[in-house]
């Protein structure tokens, strides 16, 4: 790229202000970015950064009012979008520019088939071309982002489809009139890792392919570290920081910038401190199957969410759960804490056998194993102030009858919330506000054991390294176990002493925390790890990366033999037909036939 | 929001403290429907409590000249036996309110239990419950109505055990739709997982949030059954020792050529009752769709 290229689209001192009915604030402040012919540019910020928004008034896709642009202009091969009449813009948006956004599924209208929207997006800009010209075309651009067997699949509808082929199709209506211009809003924050890299593949890919500049918005650095060759920070709608990807992350010039690269490494590489080996066993799950009723599976089918797991945790440890969504993971969660009744096997609750305990019993066994819930905003009522629900276990459970009002101050004092937020509801509260309350509620009854069910998934970065260092502290001070159950393996890994990685119903490794993640054994644990995105855009091309084909299977019926063997590129005859056990090889439990022969036979050969 | 930061402790996302009810009311009273809902409802709900004693002649007393034209004496004038109708109106309103109130009472009684326990409990108590509720729903209301006055005579107490009895189904719908998507929220598991009881997440977590929308269907459902009782006194089938709204406007009707007040203020007042809760009722829709 020489400085002498005009960009092809460029930003230049744009200024949005909201109308709202408390008063007008400014959502982007004199921001300007630019972008050549096949480079990417990652714009980053936490969300209310004003990043989705700098680009959807650039492209004159906001509702105006409320938004207002006050200033600036957005020009595309040096023509001013702000200046354009609506006929003109009708003419640009999906012939010069192509739009993926975050949600696949509402991005595709529900009952059109895929093909049909493909070519409709083609005849939109080309009414001469005829439609078998078009279908072909649409046919060839699902092949091109990488859809198996394209020329019967163009039929299906939306809802046939997984997210990451969603995706991938609307990936394909946005490339379709060869666009100047690509923009992808979060294009995999719905989207699990394994699918996530596929998808970020197919981006690059067609970059490489077509030479058009990119727009990349994202909260996730790692997905900028993959793609973007310039960055463009955003903070409280302003560019705080520019420049290409590789200075940005090696030399961040602003603090702001260095903080959220600082918080990102902390959580991917601290582990927690060693518990002592011989703390007693406070929970212990044997041989657990939970079996759901499927929806649209026919009569009888159910889902195998959890089918045949077994572990232990002990006082004041950490066991970290990973998986992709669809893995069981939080059926698991739930069935521990019987807010569903597991299908067979057994659950061990300090000593006492709680897989069917019911009345009083089991609200007995509520208030010392408690579970936090992935959505604070969900999983709080929304018509009752935040005191009066932290107060609600200790009122069902009847403790502290004579000081609720005391034991709830000093809950928030606990988990860091000021009580001037006793009184107000959840939707006053900020998410990580929220998240503390939800940690308060759980606290209440002076648990042994949490269940921590995706406690910091719907939190920006900074705020997730908060509520983690909230976590690693009430462990220490209350001596708390904790089944931390996640599909983000650097969470997990900052707080786990023991990580078990689980897939469809099962796990296939189990073990210490590093040694799993230094050196994983199982081809999926493998996988996994190296589909999480890099931490510096200078790892790009030396990274060894394992990019899974295709999605998990259905769980309503697992495949024979190793479950993984449908995805596996090691797999062979026996893993399709005899399903491996966990068993222990180089210090952690793995169920792969391959590792498992692999490390008897060194055995073998180490004994001869 | 605009709202990055979450240093801890920091106040929340709204300045002041304003309880739930307060921003409740103000959400609604903000929206024209929801003002003048509010409004017409008061005035209506007013007129009935004390407006007979306020103005204090006997509706049915033969007092002034045969259909005297609205004055300052008789403000809406008199019919054709000389009865102040603006006394008559208000004892109309009263009897329309009290109507509405007691089918009310008895709906919520009704509905809300039935709607509650199907939507929590589903699968066969759903059933159940929903074909029972089908089954009142499919009873043409209005003319079992009519065939209760015919068999037993009319009455302001048999009205409202029948439309009581009748006006429940769409209410316990309603409801039942609510609750088998608020058992699915987060928050009913969370209170699960605090060892509450069925009973106690019915009436602590699930009621305060089906609230909202049975204040708008039972408002629907008043204002219905204040039609309901004008229509059958209009027919003639009203209690004929309490005054209706229904009666006063089809005794003026057959005059309306000679004295339109007769028929038009209590059918006024019958658009400004059912148009109030109608408006008000859109009004709490609307002020809710931001927030849930």
């Amino acid at each position: 790229m020489t400085a002498a290229t005009t960009p092809v689209f460029e930003v230049r001192d744009l200024t949005v202000d909201f109308d709202t009915s408390e008063g007008s604030f400014r959502a982007v402040d004199a921001v300007s970015f630019a972008v050549h012919a096949g480079q990417t540019l990652g714009l980053v910020g936490e969300s209310g950064a004003g990043k989705s928004v700098s680009v959807k008034a650039a492209l004159r896709l906001l509702d105006e009012p409320p938004a207002r642009i006050t200033g600036g202009e957005a020009l595309l091969d040096g023509a001013d979008l702000l200046e354009m009449t609506s006929r003109q813009l009708r003419r640009i948006r999906g012939r010069d520019i192509g739009l993926v956004l975050q949600d696949p599924l509402t991005s595709l209208h529900p009952s059109l088939r895929i093909g049909d929207q493909i070519a409709e997006a083609i005849h939109l800009h080309d009414t001469k071309i005829s439609r078998r010209a078009a279908r072909a075309r649409a046919v060839e651009l699902l092949d091109l982002v990488g859809i198996p067997q394209a020329h019967r699949r163009w039929r299906d509808h939306p809802h046939e489809w997984s997210g990451g082929m969603r995706q991938r199709a609307v990936i394909a209506i946005a490339i379709a009139n060869g666009p100047k211009l690509l923009v992808a809003d979060e294009p995999t924050t719905a989207l699990d890792v394994t699918i996530q890299a596929q998808v970020l593949g197919v981006l690059r890919e067609i970059q490489e392919a077509t030479g058009t500049a990119m727009i990349l918005i994202t909260h996730d650095l790692g997905v900028i570290a993959e793609l973007a060759d310039v960055v463009t920070v955003l903070h409280d709608a302003r560019v705080v920081e520019s420049g290409p990807a590789i200075e940005v992350f090696r030399a961040p010039k602003l603090p702001y910038t260095a903080s959220l690269l600082a918080r990102r490494s902390a959580i991917a590489r601290r582990g927690p401190d060693p518990v002592a080996r011989e703390r007693e066993v406070v929970l212990d799950v044997e041989d657990l199957v939970t079996h759901l009723p499927s929806r649209g599976g026919g009569r009888g089918a159910v889902v195998h969410a959890v089918d045949g797991l077994s572990f232990s945790l002990r006082a004041g440890e950490t066991l970290g759960l990973v998986g992709e969504s669809g893995c069981g993971k939080s059926t698991l969660a739930r069935s521990v804490v019987r807010l569903l009744q597991p299908t067979s096997g057994s659950i061990t609750f300090e000593g006492q056998d709680i897989t069917t305990v019911a009345g009083a019993d089991l609200r007995a066994v509520h208030a010392r194993l408690r579970i936090v819930f992935q959505d604070p905003f969900a999983s709080l009522n929304p018509r009752r102030t935040v005191g009066d629900i932290v107060a609600e276990p200790l009122r069902i459970q009847g403790r502290h009858r004579n000081g609720v009002r005391e034991r709830v101050a000093e809950l928030f004092e606990l988990v860091g919330l000021d009580h001037d937020l006793l009184v107000r509801y959840p939707h006053q509260l900020s998410g990580g506000q929220r998240q503390r309350v939800g940690i308060a509620r759980a606290l209440a009854l002076e648990p042994r054991v949490l269940v921590l069910d995706e406690p910091v998934s719907s939190l920006d970065v900074p705020i997730q390294a908060q509520v983690l260092e909230l976590l690693g502290r009430l462990q220490r001070e209350l001596g708390l176990a904790y089944l931390f159950v996640s599909h983000d393996l650097g969470v997990v890994r900052q707080l786990s002493h023991r990580l078990a990685v689980m897939y469809l119903g099962k796990i296939v490794e189990i073990g210490p925390a590093a040694t799993v993640c230094d050196r994983p054994a199982h081809p999926y644990t493998r996988a996994l790890l190296s589909a999480v995105p890099i931490d510096d855009p200078s790892e790009r091309d030396s990274k060894r990366r394992i990019i899974l084909v295709g999605e998990p299977p259905d769980p309503t019926r697992p495949p024979t033999g190793c479950r993984f063997s449908t995805r596996c590129w090691l797999a062979f005859d026996r893993c399709r037909t005899e399903e491996p056990e966990l068993e222990v090889v180089d210090g952690r439990s793995c169920a792969c036939h391959l590792v498992v022969d692999a490390s008897s036979t060194a055995a073998t050969a180490l004994e001869l | 929001m605009s709202a990055t930061a979450d240093e801890i402790g920091a106040p929340g996302l709204v300045g002041r403290k304003v309880t739930a009810k307060g921003r409740w009311l103000r959400a609604v009273v903000r929206r024209p429907s929801g003002a003048v809902g509010a409004a017409l409802v008061a005035v209506v709900a007013v007129a009935g409590a004390v407006g007979p004693e306020v103005v204090a002649r006997d509706p049915l007393a033969v007092d002034g000249p045969s259909l005297a034209s609205p004055s300052w004496t008789y403000p809406m004038g008199t019919d054709a036996l000389g009865r102040d109708l603006l006394s008559g109106v208000l004892h109309g309103l009263r009897t329309s309110v009290l109507v509405a109130l007691a089918v009310a009472l008895a709906v919520i009684a009704i509905g809300m239990v039935v709607g509650m326990v199907a939507g929590y409990r589903t699968g066969r108590v759903d059933d159940i419950a929903m074909r029972a509720t089908e089954f009142v729903q499919v009873i043409p209301r209005f003319f079992l109505a009519i065939v209760v006055v015919a068999l037993f005579g009319a009455g302001i107490d048999r009205l409202v055990i029948v439309l009581g009895l009748t006006s429940w189904p769409l209410l316990a719908r309603v409801i039942r739709a609510e609750v088998l998507s608020l058992r699915e929220r987060e928050f009913v598991d969370a209170a699960r997982a605090d060892g509450a009881s069925s009973a106690r997440i019915i009436v602590r977590e699930l009621l305060p949030n089906v609230m909202p929308s049975t204040v708008v269907t039972v408002g629907l459902i008043a204002a219905q059954v204040m039609l309901i009782e004008a229509s059958l006194s209009f027919l003639g089938l009203g209690d004929p020792n309490v005054i209706s709204l229904g009666y006063l406007a089809s005794q003026g009707q057959q005059l309306l050529r000679v004295a339109w007040w007769a028929s038009i203020f209590p059918g006024l007042a019958i658009v400004v009752a059912v148009l109030g809760l109608n408006l008000l009722g859109d009004g709490i829709t609307d002020a809710l769709g931001g927030r849930r």
